[in-house]
C-alpha cells in the first residue's frame, strides 16, 4: 500500500515535471519568439519603444515615456527647479530609482500610493498648486487657482505619464511665450496642433504629449 | 462630451465587444473540452508527458494531477529565481532572496501575481519570459480545467469520471489561451507596447543626458497576463506603464481580455449541461454585479471626496492622463471582480469608497465574472448555496441541474466559502496584533489598516493587486501572503473536485412542477442576493474599520 502510494505519487510528479517542461518550451520560448518576430517585422518602431528624434536627428526620448524638464540642480536645493522655458509635465512623486541591482541607474515606475486623507499628499497638492500659480502668472496673465486642472497637481500612476491635459497646457502658454519671446497666439496654436482628442470621440481623455510639444517648440525657437 | 458620458460610452463599447465574442468563444471552448480529436502537436505533448489523454479520471486522480503539476511548478519557478544570478539573459540581475522567491513562485502558480518585487529592476528576461509568463498560461489553464471538471460533474450521471487533467490542461493552453494571446499581443504592439529582447540601454533625453531602460517581451506577457486573469506586471507600474498600456484603445482592449473568457465560460457551461438558459442565468448574475460595481466606482471617483482630491479638484492622484477617471474606474472594477489584479491606476489613491469597492469586489470571491475557471466554479458553488437557501424556504430537498444537493454537497460548498474568509480575517488580525507588520504601512489610520486587509484579501482570493503603499517585501509578508495564496487557491479546488465527483456519481432527478427553475431571472436575482448577504455578513466589520471609516470621514 505505502509502496504503491509512493510510486504512484512519484509517477504523477514525473508527469507534472515533463508537462511543465514541454509547455515551457511552447509558452515560454516558441510563443514569445514568434510574437517578437512578427512584432519586429510589422511594427519595429513601436516594438522598440517609440523613440522620437528632433530636427537634427538626435533621439530625445520615447513619445510614451514622460521626462522632467528641469534646470541643473543648484547647491542647497533638494530638488531641481523646473526650466520654465519648456512646458512642464505632471508631478511624479512616485517615480523611483533602482534599489536593487544598482549597477545601471534604471527608472522604476510607480505611484505615491498616498490616500486622500494623507497629510503628505495634502501638502504636495497644496504646494504644487501654489507653484503652478506662481510659475505661470506673467505681467499680463494671472492664473486663477480654481482654473488649475487636477492633473497639474497630482502624480500619475506610473510616474512616467507622457501627457498633460489641454487645460494644463493652456495655463502654461503665456509663460512659455514670454520666456521664449514668442507670440502667445503662436504658442496657443502649437498646443492646439499637439492636442489629441478622444479616440473615435469617446475613448480615453483629451491630452497633450509634452515631449512632442517641447520638441516642436524647440524647432520653432531654433534653440 | 463630458468625461462621464465618454465613460459610459466606453463601458457600452466594452459590453458590445464582449457580447459579440460570447457565443463563438463559449461554443468553441465547449467543443475544446468535449472533442475526442487530438491534434498532432498535442499527441506529441502527451507522449512527452507519458499520459493517455483518453483515460478518464475520478476526482482523487484529477486532484492529484492538479496538485502534482502545481507543486512541480512552484519548485521550478522558485529555483529559476534563486539561480537568476548565474543564468544568461538575465540583464546581470542577481538571484532573488529565498523569501521573495517563494512568495513570487507561489503567487504566479496560484494565478495571483502578487508582486513584492519591482519587475524592471529585479527580474531578467529568462525569469520573466521563461518562468513568470509561462505560469500566466498554465495557472489559467489549470483554473479552467477544474471548472470544466465541475461542469462535467453536473453534466454526467452514474459515473465518477471527470475527464483527463492532462488533456484539459494541454487543450486549454494550446487551443484557447495561445491563439488569443498571439492576436492580443500583436494588437498591443500595434498600440505601442514594446516587444524586444534588448538589454539595458540608454536613450537620449530632451534636456540632455540619458535615461536607462530594459527591453523585454512585454506585449506577449501583457496579453496573457490579462487574458489569463493573472495580473503580474512586467514593470512596477503594471498596466499604468506606457510600455504595457500605451493608449486608450489598448486600455479598453486589456479590460476586454480580462473579462473575455470568464464571461464566455458561462456559455460553455450552458452548452455542456445541455441548457444554454442555465448559462444565461449565471451570466445575468455576474453581469448585474459587474455593471453595478462599475457604476458605483465611476460615481465615487468622479465625486472625488477626500481632502487631497478636493484641493486638487479631482481624484487624479495615481491615475494616468490618457485613461482619465472613467478608463481607470472601469479597469479597477474589472481587475478586482476577476482574479486579475493588474492595475492601470493605483487603488491606494482611490477615494475611501472607491478603495472599498475594489476590496469588496475581491471579497465576493471574485465571481462576477471572476478568474478564468475560478470565476465559474466559484459562482457555481454560490449557485448551490442559493438553491439550498431556496430549498430551506419552501421545505424541499434542493436540486440543481437535476442533481440532489444533499448533506455531502452542501458541506463541501460551505467549506469552500469558508476558506478565504478564514485566511483573510485570520492573517489580518494576526498582522495587526503583532508589533512589526504595521511598520510597512505608508498611510496611517483607517487607510493603514486597509493596506493590510487589502494585502491578505488580494492574496487569499488570488487577485494580486495591492494598496501598494504597504512595503510588502519583508519576511513576514512574503511568507504569510505566500501561504495565503497557496491555501486560497488549492484548498478550494479540493472541495470543488470532491463536489464534482459526488455529483457525477448521482443519477439525475427528474424535473417536477415543484423544482426550482434555476434558468429564470428570479433565480439570478436570488443568486445575487445570496452572494451580497454572505459576503456582507462575513466582511462588514472589517470593511467598517477600513474603507467605510475613511469614506464616511471625507
Amino acid at each position: 500500500m505505502t509502496n504503491n502510494t509512493v510510486s504512484s505519487t512519484g509517477r504523477v510528479l514525473g508527469a507534472g515535471l515533463r508537462a511543465l517542461l514541454v509547455l515551457t518550451l511552447v509558452c515560454g520560448v516558441l510563443y514569445p519568439l514568434a510574437v517578437t518576430g512578427a512584432a519586429q517585422a510589422l511594427f519595429s518602431d513601436r516594438a522598440n519603444g517609440s523613440e522620437i528624434k528632433d530636427a537634427n536627428g538626435r533621439v530625445v526620448g520615447s513619445s510614451l515615456i514622460g521626462q522632467r524638464y528641469d534646470l541643473p540642480l543648484k547647491e542647497g536645493e533638494e530638488s531641481p527647479a523646473p526650466d520654465l522655458k519648456w512646458f512642464q509635465p505632471r508631478p511624479s512623486n512616485g517615480l523611483g530609482t533602482n534599489s536593487v541591482n544598482t549597477q545601471p541607474s534604471l527608472l522604476v515606475s510607480g505611484a505615491t500610493n498616498r490616500s486622500g486623507d494623507n497629510e503628505e499628499l495634502i501638502r504636495w497638492v497644496k504646494d504644487a498648486k501654489a507653484a503652478v500659480v506662481k510659475d505661470n502668472s506673467t505681467a499680463t496673465y494671472r492664473v486663477n487657482p480654481t482654473d488649475i486642472p487636477p492633473d497639474a497637481v497630482t502624480s500619475s500612476a506610473s510616474g512616467l505619464d507622457p501627457h498633460i491635459s489641454p487645460a494644463y497646457a493652456g495655463l502654461q502658454v503665456h509663460r512659455v511665450a514670454e520666456k521664449n519671446g514668442l507670440d502667445v497666439k503662436k504658442v496657443e496654436d502649437l498646443v492646439k496642433d499637439h492636442t489629441t482628442g478622444r479616440l473615435l470621440g469617446f475613448m480615453g481623455e483629451p491630452r497633450v504629449n509634452v515631449l512632442e510639444l517641447n520638441t516642436a517648440l524647440r524647432d520653432l525657437t531654433g534653440k | 462630451m463630458s468625461p462621464q458620458a465618454a465613460g459610459l460610452l466606453q463601458l457600452t463599447a466594452l459590453i458590445v465587444a464582449l457580447a459579440l465574442a460570447y457565443r463563438p468563444l463559449g461554443d468553441h471552448m465547449a467543443k475544446v473540452y468535449s472533442s475526442e480529436k487530438h491534434y498532432a502537436p498535442e499527441k506529441w505533448i502527451y507522449k512527452v508527458i507519458g499520459a493517455n489523454p483518453a483515460a478518464e479520471m475520478r476526482w482523487p486522480a484529477y486532484l492529484r494531477g492538479v496538485l502534482a503539476f502545481s507543486a512541480v511548478s512552484v519548485l521550478f519557478l522558485y529555483l529559476l529565481q534563486r539561480m537568476q544570478g548565474s543564468l544568461p539573459g538575465s540583464l546581470g540581475f542577481s538571484s532573488i532572496d529565498p523569501d521573495q522567491a517563494f512568495n513570487t513562485a507561489a503567487s504566479f502558480v496560484a494565478n495571483t501575481n502578487w508582486q513584492s518585487y519591482s519587475g524592471e529592476q529585479a527580474m531578467g528576461h529568462v525569469v520573466q519570459t521563461g518562468g513568470l509568463a509561462v505560469q500566466n498560461f498554465l495557472s489559467a489553464a489549470v483554473g479552467m480545467a477544474v471548472a470544466v471538471a465541475l461542469v462535467r460533474g453536473f453534466a454526467r450521471s452514474r459515473t465518477g469520471e471527470l475527464g483527463n487533467f492532462w488533456a484539459d490542461l494541454v487543450r486549454g493552453t494550446v487551443r484557447i489561451l495561445l491563439p488569443i494571446s498571439v492576436i492580443g499581443a500583436l494588437v498591443l504592439v500595434a498600440c505601442g507596447a514594446i516587444q524586444n529582447f534588448s538589454g539595458i540601454h540608454q536613450v537620449g533625453q530632451f534636456m540632455g543626458g540619458t535615461q536607462e531602460w530594459n527591453g523585454g517581451a512585454v506585449a506577449s506577457q501583457e496579453a496573457i497576463k490579462e487574458l489569463g486573469t493573472n495580473g503580474g506586471g512586467y514593470f512596477n507600474a503594471n498596466s499604468a506603464h506606457p510600455f504595457e498600456n500605451p493608449n486608450p484603445l489598448s486600455n479598453l482592449f486589456e479590460i476586454f481580455l480580462i473579462l473575455l473568457i470568464p464571461f464566455a465560460l458561462t456559455r460553455t457551461f450552458g452548452r455542456m449541461v445541455g441548457s444554454l438558459k442555465q448559462g444565461y442565468a449565471i451570466l445575468g448574475a455576474m453581469a448585474v454585479i459587474w455593471i453595478g460595481f462599475t457604476a458605483l466606482m465611476m460615481w465615487t471617483e468622479f465625486a472625488h471626496r477626500g481632502p487631497a482630491f478636493e484641493i486638487a479638484g479631482g481624484a487624479m492622484e495615481g491615475k494616468e492622463t490618457r485613461f482619465g477617471i472613467a478608463g481607470s474606474s472601469i479597469f479597477a472594477v474589472a481587475t478586482t471582480l476577476t482574479s486579475t489584479g493588474a492595475v492601470n491606476s493605483f487603488h491606494s489613491s482611490y477615494t475611501g469608497f472607491g478603495g472599498g469597492i475594489t476590496l469588496l469586489g475581491m471579497q465576493l470571491g471574485e465571481i462576477a465574472p471572476g478568474g478564468v475557471g475560478s470565476g465559474l466554479y466559484g459562482m457555481l458553488i454560490m449557485a448551490v448555496i442559493a438553491v439550498f437557501i431556496a430549498g430551506l424556504m419552501v421545505g424541499r430537498t434542493p436540486e440543481y441541474l437535476g442533481k440532489k444537493i444533499g448533506t455531502r454537497q452542501i458541506k463541501l460548498a460551505a467549506c469552500y466559502i469558508l476558506v478565504t474568509p478564514v485566511l483573510v480575517l485570520g492573517f489580518t488580525a494576526v498582522a495587526m496584533a503583532l508589533p512589526t507588520p504595521a511598520d510597512s504601512m505608508t498611510n496611517s489610520g483607517a487607510h493603514g489598516f486597509s493596506e493590510i486587509l487589502y494585502a491578505y484579501t488580494s492574496g487569499a482570493n488570488n487577485n494580486g493587486s495591492a494598496f501598494a503603499g504597504l512595503g510588502a517585501d519583508t519576511q513576514w509578508f512574503n511568507t504569510t501572503i505566500g501561504i495565503a495564496m497557496l491555501l486560497g487557491r488549492f484548498v478550494p479546488m479540493v472541495f470543488v473536485l470532491a463536489l464534482a465527483g459526488s455529483l457525477a456519481e448521482q443519477k439525475p432527478v427528474p424535473e417536477t412542477a415543484g423544482t426550482l427553475r434555476t434558468d429564470k431571472p428570479l433565480y439570478a436575482g436570488l443568486l445575487v442576493g445570496t452572494i451580497l448577504i454572505i459576503t456582507g455578513l462575513t466582511y462588514f466589520p472589517a470593511l467598517a474599520l477600513g474603507p467605510l471609516a475613511e469614506g464616511l470621514a471625507s
